[in-house]
C-alpha cells in the first residue's frame, strides 16, 4: 500500500518533532525543510524506515537566494521511494558565509558528483565529501557563477534592459 | 619482467602505464577524458574528466523566457531532442496548469516514441561498431534518416529539432507525414528483426559483450541509474509507467528487464524497447485513427497566453498581433511555484525542476541528466576490465557529451 503525503508528514514530526517544518504539496510534491545540521539523521531515517523507504536519490541541487540574509543557499533533495512511488522534496538551507552541509555520499553513491556539481556552481562545502573538486567547469575559476551575482551578461551594457525580465535588474 | 631486464642502480620500476584515452579519441564518441591506470591490457583504475562541452544551460535559462529555453533542451541528448522539448513543454505545462487534449498527447507519444527508437538504434548500432561489425550500423542508419524525415516534415528541423508548443504543436500533422510514419511503421520491424539476427545470437558479439562491464540492481540503484541502463540490471523502474504522462497509461507496453546489467542485457533491453515502441506508436495511430469530429483535428490546447496565433490573424487582427509579439519577447509572468517533472527519456529519467518566482524567465532551473548520473559508476564498472571492454562499455551505457555537461 502506497504511503501517502499525510503518513510522511506524520512520520516526520513524530520522530524529528518541530525540526522538520514548512511542510507544503506544490503540484503534489511533499515538500519540508530541516535544519542543515539535521540533513544527514532526516536523510537517513527516511532511507531507514520500513514504510518510508525513500532510497533513490533522483536529483540534488541548490537555489540561491540573495535577500534571505543568514539561509541564502537552498541545498534540495528530490527522494523516491520506488517500490511505492512516491516522490518527496527535501531542503536544507545554509549562511552563504559558512556554506558547509554534510556530505550525502556515504548514503547515496550518486550523490557524489551531484554535490560536486552544487560546489561547482554555488559553492556548497559538502563536509566529508571525499573528492569535493570542480566537475563541469575550469579548476582555476575562482567564483561559483550559478549564484545570482554573476550576471549572465556584462552588467556595463545599456542596449539592454533588465526590467524586460520583470525583475527590475536588481541582479 | 624484471627477471629478464636488468635495470641500472637505484632506479625504480613503474609496474603501470599511464594512458590518456580521450578527450578526443574516435572510440569514445564524443568529448570524454578518462586516465587511465593499467597493467598491461587490464584497467587498474579511471580518473574520468567531464565538463569539456559544459555551456551553462542552467545560467542560460535564468535569462530566457519559456519558449527560448526549449533550443536549449534540444542539444541536451541530441540523439532524442524531441523527448527533451517535449518534456520540458510538459513541465510548463504543468506549472501553468494546462490541459493537454487526448489527440495532443497521443501526437507527443509517437514523436517521443520515434525519438526513442532513434535514439536505442544508434546507440545499439554505435556497440556494434565498437564489437567489430560495423554494418548493423549503416544499414540502420537509413531508418534514423526517416525517422528524421517525420521530424522534418512536423516542425522542419532534424537533429536539433525544437519540436512543439507549450500545449501542442505548431501545426497538425501533414498527409506526408502520415505516409512517412506509415512507410516506416511497415518497414522498420523486418530491419530491426534483421539487425537483432546480425547481433543477438552472434558468436563474436556474445563473446565481446556477455560479461563485459556488469553492475549489480544494488549498486545500480544506489548509483542513481535510471533508463535502459537501470531496466537492464533487473528493475523494472519506467517513468512512463510510474509517473504516466502524455497519457501513457492508455498504451498497453511492457518493460523489458534484463538481469545481469552487462553490455549484452543492456544491448537485449534496448533492442525490445524498440520493439516496445513500435507497438505503441501503432496503438497511438489507431487510436487518432478512431476519433470522430473536432476531436480529430486539435492539434494543441487552448492556451492563448502561450500558443502562438495564426499567421493570418497576426497580419488581420490587433489582438493577435499584441499576442503574437508578447509571445516572442517572453512577456508574460509565470505563476509563482516549483515544479519538477520528469519523462523517459532514451537514457533514463530526464528530470526539470523548475522555480519561478513569478518573473518573465525561470528563476532556477535544473536538468536532472541521466547520463551525468550514471557515468561516475564507469570507473567502478570497468575495474579491472580490458581496454576493449571499457570502450564497449562506453557506448552501451549511451554516454552522449551533451547531456552529460549540459
Amino acid at each position: 500500500m502506497a504511503v501517502s503525503n499525510e503518513q510522511i508528514k506524520n512520520k516526520l514530526v513524530e520522530k524529528f518533532g518541530d525540526q522538520v517544518f514548512d511542510f507544503s504539496e506544490p503540484y503534489g510534491m511533499l515538500t519540508f525543510e530541516a535544519p542543515k545540521a539535521l540533513n544527514l539523521k532526516v536523510l537517513q531515517f527516511l532511507y531507514d524506515d520500513e514504510t518510508l523507504k525513500f532510497r533513490f536519490l533522483t536529483d540534488l541541487q541548490a537555489v540561491h537566494y540573495p535577500n534571505d540574509a543568514g539561509r541564502e543557499l537552498a541545498v534540495v533533495y528530490h527522494l523516491h521511494n520506488l517500490q511505492d512511488n512516491v516522490r518527496i522534496r527535501f531542503k536544507v538551507f545554509t549562511d552563504i558565509k559558512q556554506p558547509d552541509v554534510y556530505t550525502a555520499t556515504q548514503l547515496f553513491a550518486t550523490a557524489n558528483w551531484m554535490e560536486r556539481e552544487t560546489y561547482d556552481f554555488f559553492g556548497v562545502n559538502f563536509v566529508g565529501h571525499p573528492d569535493l573538486r570542480r566537475i563541469l567547469n575550469v579548476d582555476e575559476m575562482d567564483y561559483f557563477p550559478l549564484r545570482k551575482e554573476y550576471p549572465l551578461e556584462d552588467q556595463s551594457r545599456v542596449d539592454k534592459d533588465d526590467e524586460m525580465f520583470g525583475r527590475g535588474g536588481n541582479f | 619482467m624484471s627477471d629478464h631486464i636488468l635495470l641500472p642502480e637505484g632506479s625504480i620500476e613503474k609496474q603501470t602505464t599511464t594512458l590518456n584515452l580521450g578527450p578526443t579519441h574516435p572510440a569514445t564518441h564524443g568529448v570524454f577524458q578518462n586516465v587511465l591506470e593499467m597493467d598491461g591490457e587490464r584497467i587498474l583504475s579511471a580518473e574520468p574528466t567531464v565538463g569539456y562541452i559544459h555551456r551553462a544551460f542552467e545560467k542560460l535559462a535564468e535569462r530566457r523566457p519559456l519558449y527560448q529555453v526549449t533550443p536549449i533542451t534540444d542539444r541536451l541528448n541530441y540523439c532524442s531532442s524531441p523527448i527533451n522539448n517535449m518534456g520540458w513543454h510538459m513541465t510548463c505545462e504543468k506549472l501553468l496548469g494546462v490541459q493537454t487534449p487526448k489527440r495532443v498527447d497521443y501526437l507527443r507519444v509517437i514523436i517521443m516514441e520515434l525519438a526513442r527508437i532513434a535514439d536505442h538504434l544508434i546507440c545499439n548500432s554505435i556497440v556494434g561498431v565498437d564489437s567489430g561489425a560495423f554494418s548493423g550500423f549503416l544499414y540502420v542508419m537509413q531508418y534514423r534518416e526517416l525517422i528524421y524525415e517525420i521530424y522534418e516534415e512536423i516542425c522542419g528541423s532534424r537533429l536539433t529539432t525544437n519540436i512543439g508548443r507549450i500545449g501542442g504543436f505548431e501545426r497538425n500533422f501533414t498527409p506526408v507525414a502520415w505516409q512517412k510514419l506509415e512507410r516506416f511503421l511497415r518497414e522498420y520491424p523486418k530491419v530491426l528483426k534483421e539487425f537483432e539476427d546480425l547481433f543477438t545470437r552472434n558468436r563474436i558479439f556474445m563473446e565481446r559483450t556477455i560479461g563485459a562491464g556488469p553492475i549489480t540492481a544494488e549498486r545500480a540503484l544506489n548509483y542513481g541509474f535510471t533508463g535502459p541502463n537501470l531496466r537492464a540490471a533487473g528493475v523494472d523502474y519506467d517513468v512512463r509507467v510510474h509517473t504516466p504522462y502524455a497519457s501513457y497509461e492508455d498504451f498497453d507496453f511492457t518493460v523489458p528487464v534484463g538481469s545481469t546489467g552487462d553490455c549484452y542485457d543492456r544491448f537485449l533491453v534496448r533492442n525490445q524497447e524498440m520493439w516496445q515502441s513500435l507497438s505503441i506508436i501503432e496503438q497511438a495511430l489507431r487510436k487518432i485513427q478512431n476519433m470522430k469530429g473536432a476531436e480529430a483535428e486539435v492539434y494543441h490546447a487552448d492556451v492563448p497566453e502561450y500558443y502562438l496565433p495564426k499567421k493570418e490573424d497576426v497580419y488581420t487582427s490587433m489582438e493577435a498581433l499584441i499576442w503574437h509579439f508578447k509571445i516572442i519577447m517572453g512577456e508574460i509572468e509565470m505563476p509563482k511555484g516549483e515544479v519538477y517533472h520528469s519523462v523517459e527519456g532514451g537514457n533514463g529519467e530526464l528530470g526539470f525542476y523548475l522555480i519561478s518566482d513569478g518573473g518573465r524567465t525561470p528563476y532556477r532551473l535544473h536538468f536532472r541528466r541521466p547520463c551525468f548520473i550514471y557515468y561516475q559508476a564507469y570507473p567502478e564498472i570497468i575495474k579491472g576490465a580490458m581496454l576493449s571492454d571499457a570502450i564497449i562499455t562506453m557506448s552501451s551505457l549511451n554516454l552522449i557529451a551533451g547531456e552529460l555537461d549540459a
